[in-house]
């Protein structure tokens, strides 16, 4: 079967069938960023555009590598560059971008649906790298890759994620793409940071303590704490939160022997992550990285319904 | 002109009155209401044979956003399109640039709505000077100046001391105060209900408790002050429990509700519909639910569309930046029609929500078609189909959720003083 959609905006909606063809083609092009030579002419003559609203590091140079690793022209906006803030609406953005004749757009932005918004207004492709709260499926689908890659299946895995789960797009993308391979999902965090009904997008349970969410789990992932975005009323210090929603040594024990750790990064040391754990033999942190471009080479392969690459 | 209404089925709950009648307009007053009534020569007639006809149709809560926002609406615009909704008086909110806090602005409103205006306009001032919650506007002069009602609609009085101090100051001007009951700090950076789809789609909430905490809050302020209270837009069903409690204690609090309270659910907002954003926001099944059984029981006494015109560029846009509101006036009627049809009002409980009652709140001389009464009226098709266009809607502005959607029952005549204003084709 192909890949039928023009965007991708999010694994929600996404079958069974199509997350494990992103994730298959994802695997075959692990293959290509181990050669000599990290190029195949696949998306050659196509121009892809990073079109980012929030500050990104990790993802944006992901994309971007993912793209040109498949000889695609990359051009990057980000907004503090970007005409945004002379007051113009993302509409007109779009506009002008779209007349630059772009094939793929990878949009990040601080606004939940704003790629929905994106999609309905132009022909191109849209790939979205980060949506407010909702979501962010690069990120799910290397997540889902590095699991699969461990366990050799998603089905019947039993994966803990811990952290702010209202704010989090990676919790939703998480939850929304191993609930459809199989997965059952525990969340816990504080309850200011549990988002209402939220067990109700699939097999999900919460779990107000850690300790229960994370006993034997095969996964454990921990969600990046930011005050910034938390502000002053979700936690009283990050002191006392990394006390009881913090992943260390001792804790860690409750998962399944060998059980592996996760974090979309960037990591807050001593906060929801030891650097025991971040650093240790469990730690999954930088396969988790390294999945990453061969999972955006994979999503933009299939938006722009190209042929497998043959060398 | 005079007029002769012939043939329709008269419900005016004001008398009691669900039979067919005909009845006599002269020189901008109800002359004569019975049957078989002689109309002399020079009369129009107007058959209402299958129709209902009432007494003219209120709205008390709509932003006709004249003066300083007619890029959005105005006083003509705003009220054709009450006209075309069967709606023969509204109450235009004060949140207009500038706001209406003083008599310069409100004796404008009512000279450009006598001048140019097709239905009846009583505005209502605002509660406090710029509706900035800091002091008390000058309620006596707004008073004077013709309008019926106080409130800070859309910018909650958010310290409880000066509320209270509103509610005390209008009493003794004699003037009413309207109150937008939400928690705005609770409200917080909230664009939706929070619930299941707020989660789902990623979208800051706002708690139900939002609305009611700061509704117990007017509603013991009322009772604390003895003073009379309107609650706006109810959509919660904790709000309309407050309130029932309230009025079985005998407090003069009485309460609206807006159709897209009985007629939506937050599932609207799914694919971030901005046209489904409004405060209060859309709710849950569970609220609809309740929303309906007050409306049966009394606890709310009017329907009120909390008319907000929006620009195109206001609302296509991402979703947490569109600005809350949606036009009504076209829709309230049919919308509101559907209660009847699920059983949930009977027509002349209907009647009393959109005509009777909100005259009696406001304390207007409308919503009656008692001999003598000024000649406003309306003339309701209940079966006619059509499909909501916004290429047709008579408002400047085409925000609404129900574009496409297929309605049932319209007005067929709007008659404000005794003249046609609007004749559905």
């Amino acid at each position: 079967m192909g890949f039928k959609h023009k965007d991708i905006i999010g694994l929600q909606g996404l079958s069974r069938e199509e997350i494990q063809l992103l994730l298959d083609t994802a695997e075959n092009m692990k293959e290509i960023s181990g050669r000599d030579i990290k190029k195949v002419p696949t998306l050659r003559g196509k121009t892809v555009v990073n079109l980012f609203f929030e500050a990104s590091t990790r993802t944006r140079t992901s994309f971007e590598i993912a793209a040109k690793r498949l000889s695609a022209d990359t051009i990057n906006i980000s907004a503090s560059t970007s005409s945004v803030t002379k007051g113009e609406t993302l509409s007109d953005t779009a506009r002008n971008i779209l007349a630059m004749k772009p094939d793929i757009i990878v949009m990040r932005h601080a606004a939940s649906g704003a790629h929905h918004y994106l999609a309905q207004r132009v022909s191109c492709s849209v790939i979205n790298a980060g949506d407010g709260a909702h979501e962010h499926p690069s990120q799910g689908l290397l997540d889902m890759l590095t699991m699969r890659q461990k366990f050799g299946t998603l089905d019947g895995l039993t994966v803990a994620i811990v952290g702010d789960i209202t704010h989090s797009r990676v919790a939703r993308s998480d939850i929304f793409g191993l609930t459809t391979m199989g997965a059952s999902v525990r969340l816990a965090g504080p309850p200011t940071m549990m988002p209402p009904g939220i067990e109700r997008l699939g097999n999900v349970t919460v779990c107000t303590d850690m300790r229960e969410a994370i006993k034997g789990a095969d996964v454990v992932m921990m969600l990046r704490i930011q005050l910034e975005r938390q502000g002053k009323t979700l936690l009283p210090t990050l002191r006392e939160y990394s006390r009881y929603y913090g992943l260390n040594p001792e804790n860690l024990k409750l998962a399944k022997p060998g059980a592996m750790v996760m974090h979309p990064g960037p990591i807050n040391r001593g906060v929801e992550l030891s650097s025991y754990v971040a650093d240790g033999d469990q730690s999954a942190i930088l396969t988790q990285v390294e999945n990453g471009v061969a999972v955006r080479m994979s999503m933009l392969y299939h938006v722009s319904g190209g042929e497998l690459p043959t060398e | 002109m005079n007029l002769l209404i012939k043939g329709g089925r008269v419900i005016d709950p004001s008398q009691g009155i669900d039979e067919a009648l005909d009845i006599l307009v002269e020189n901008g007053v109800v002359k004569a209401l019975g049957k078989g009534v002689k109309a002399p020569a020079q009369t129009e007639i107007v058959d209402a044979t299958g129709l209902i006809v009432t007494p003219g149709l209120i709205d008390m809560h709509v932003h006709l956003r004249d003066p300083g926002l007619e890029y959005k609406e105005d006083i003509v615009s705003g009220t054709r399109a009450a006209a075309a909704g069967g709606f023969t008086s509204v109450a235009c909110m004060p949140n207009t640039r500038p706001v209406n806090d003083n008599k310069a602005v409100t004796s404008y409103i009512i000279a450009k709505a006598k001048a140019e205006g097709v239905v009846n306009v009583f505005p209502v001032g605002a509660i406090t000077q710029g509706s900035k919650g800091e002091a008390l506007a000058e309620m006596g002069d707004l008073k004077e100046a013709g309008c019926v009602a106080v409130s800070d609609d859309g910018r909650p009085v958010t310290s409880s001391e000066l509320m209270r101090r509103a509610l005390e100051y209008a009493k003794g001007m004699g003037i009413m105060i309207i109150s937008h009951a939400e928690d705005l700090s609770l409200v917080g950076e909230g664009v939706m209900n929070e619930g299941f789809v707020s989660t789902e789609l990623g979208l800051k909430g706002i708690p139900w408790a939002a609305e009611d905490a700061a509704t117990a809050r007017e509603v013991y302020l009322a009772e604390f002050t003895d003073s009379p209270l309107h609650i706006a837009h109810v959509s919660t069903k904790g709000a309309l429990r407050i309130i029932r409690n309230a009025k079985a204690r005998g407090g003069k609090v009485t309460c609206e509700t807006a159709p897209h309270y009985f007629s939506l659910t937050d599932d609207a907002v799914r694919g971030y519909n901005t046209n489904a954003k409004m405060n209060p926001p859309l709710r849950t099944v569970d609220d609809v639910a309740a929303v309906k059984a007050a409306l049966a029981d009394g606890t709310i006494d009017a329907i009120a569309t909390d008319h907000a015109p929006h620009h195109l560029d206001e609302k296509d846009v991402e979703f947490n930046v569109a600005l809350n509101g949606i036009v009504g006036l076209e829709t309230s009627l049919s919308l509101s029609l559907q209660l009847v049809e699920e059983g949930v009002l009977t027509l002349p409980a209907l009647v009393e929500k959109m005509a009777c009652n909100p005259a009696k709140i406001l304390g207007i001389d409308r919503g009656t078609l008692r001999e003598g009464a000024v000649a406003d009226i309306t003339v309701i098709d209940p079966a006619v189909e059509w499909t909501v266009d916004a290429e047709k809607l008579a408002s400047k502005s085409k925000n609404s959720p129900f574009l496409g959607q297929k309605m049932k029952g319209a007005a067929a005549c709007t008659i404000v003083g005794g003249n046609v204003v609007f004749k559905r084709n």
